[in-house]
């Protein structure tokens, strides 16, 4: 795949060292650095303190947390109910606590009920579990429709339920933080919980997606691709490669 | 009215589909720009420096005019110069010149690099101690607010004049009605209300689809049509 240098979503994987060919994008680089500058000349911020924030949210927390959380659920019964019961405290167990993760409500999706989560007011997202959210979360399409077509929003990531599974939309309007746990993918019996978090997707945890089928697609699965859904959309070729 | 937010985007027709302006992001894929982390650091840093609480922040960049036409990082930084400029903690003449050009006002505190992980670790928690009883149980029906009121809220206008049941109660937590206009915490029971899609949106034909919100004690009231009706439950479960 060539790369086209006028894309608006240049890919930074994970390193923060631009190469932005916009001139309107090297003036937001002048403008942040403006204002960097001021407030560490004032003494607001410790500038060392930025590297170890952008560091932190890179490499210590993101959806790998929220994974390893599923696959304990998905491991341990016992476990499970208590994610369910006090999400907060088990999940505070492996370790994931704090900023926009004060308090959390794990939903259990089943055949019968699937939980999709989103922030119509802003961009509401359980950091300590699922790290910063990606920007289609944060962006009006999502958070207008996902309150009102939630199916076609599902359609969007390629996931069809069938239409007696009921649809429950969490709406993120408080400080309280949802952490969606999908179904767990069959064929996966005595499945260690390290084995079981490499099938766990963020978007499975979001809602807007399904856990990973090792069945429906052996081998490694890139995260990113769409998941097989219960029900092939009509729109998808059969056996269609990823 | 003189609030207008922006942000309230529940239910707006003609955004399109999710990837149409967004393509979809791998896991780990978190920049566009490399200016976008300074500004989720800058604010994450401003933000325990105490000049401000969450409510305030989320304010300030809801009722920026051009909200939706802003990419998201390009709103935080717009919010964060707004906060620092009100409370006059910079000036537009040190940010056009890129440099401090008057003396520092004293902030409540400094985030300091070493200090960074335990205070991600520990967060903002919003819930409170309270005596007072919950006015609602699990299982009651009520009745939102209609009002569109003047000021920062977080009952969207979608679930606004809508019945609903109570699922959950989560304690009480600031009010962040209250702590957005600076009038102190005002905790109070925070509940999660389920309403039916088929209420919420005249094209709704899945009965299946429930929506819930998480609203504060006073956005409720009881549901005086479906409170006492007969078939009404109480269980708890949705309706």
């Amino acid at each position: 795949m060539s790369h086209d240098p006028d894309h608006d979503h240049a890919h930074h994987h994970g390193d923060a060292h631009g190469h932005d060919a916009h001139s309107e994008l090297g003036e937001m680089d002048l403008r942040v650095r403006a204002l960097e500058t001021v407030l560490t000349e004032k003494g607001y911020i410790d500038p060392a303190a930025l590297d170890v924030l952008i560091d932190t949210y890179q490499t210590r927390i993101g959806p790998r947390n929220g994974a390893r959380v599923v696959a304990r659920a998905w491991a341990d019964a016992s476990f499970c109910d208590w994610l369910l019961r006090d999400a907060t405290a088990a999940i505070a167990s492996m370790g994931y606590t704090g900023r926009q993760g004060e308090h959390m409500v794990a939903l259990a999706n089943t055949p019968d009920q699937h939980h999709l989560v989103v922030c119509t007011l802003c961009s509401c997202y359980p950091w300590p579990v699922l790290g910063l959210p990606p920007t289609w979360y944060k962006s009006a399409p999502y958070r207008s429709r996902a309150v009102r077509d939630p199916r076609g929003v599902l359609a969007d990531f390629g996931v069809l339920l069938p239409e007696a599974t009921a649809i429950r939309v969490c709406d993120s309007t408080a400080e309280v933080r949802y952490l969606v746990i999908p179904q767990r993918p069959p064929a996966t019996d005595g499945w260690d919980e390290a084995r079981l978090a490499d099938l766990v997707t963020r978007d499975s945890m979001i809602g807007t997606g399904l856990a990973l089928d090792p069945a429906a697609a052996p081998g490694a699965a890139p995260a990113s691709a769409p998941v097989t859904a219960p029900v092939t959309a009509p729109a998808a070729a059969p056996g269609s490669a990823p | 009215m003189s609030y207008t937010s922006h942000a309230d985007l529940g239910g707006q027709l003609g955004h399109g589909g999710v990837f149409a302006q967004h393509p979809p992001e791998a896991e780990g894929e978190l920049w566009h720009a490399a200016w976008e982390p300074r500004v989720l650091a800058l604010t994450l840093a401003m933000g325990a420096a105490g000049a401000w609480n969450i409510d305030q922040s989320r304010a300030a960049r809801e009722t920026l005019p051009d909200y939706t036409g802003m990419s998201y990082y390009r709103v935080w930084l717009a919010g964060l110069q707004r906060l620092l400029l009100a409370r006059g903690l910079v000036g537009t003449d040190e940010l056009a010149a890129g440099h401090a050009l008057h003396p520092a006002l004293p902030l409540p505190r400094l985030l300091a690099a070493a200090e960074v992980a335990a205070a991600l670790a520990k967060g903002s928690p919003t819930n409170r101690p309270t005596t007072r009883a919950p006015r609602f149980a699990l299982g009651d029906r009520v009745r939102t607010s209609a009002l569109q009121p003047d000021h920062h809220t977080r009952l969207p206008a979608y679930a606004r004049n809508q019945t609903g049941t109570v699922e959950r109660r989560h304690g009480t937590h600031v009010f962040a009605d209250a702590n957005a206009q600076g009038l102190g915490e005002q905790a109070q029971w925070l509940y999660t209300v389920v309403l039916r899609g088929t209420d919420l949106w005249p094209e709704c034909t899945d009965p299946t689809l429930r929506v819930s919100v998480d609203a504060w004690e006073s956005y409720l009231q009881p549901d005086p049509v479906s409170a006492g009706a007969p078939g009404k439950t109480r269980s708890g479960k949705a309706p």
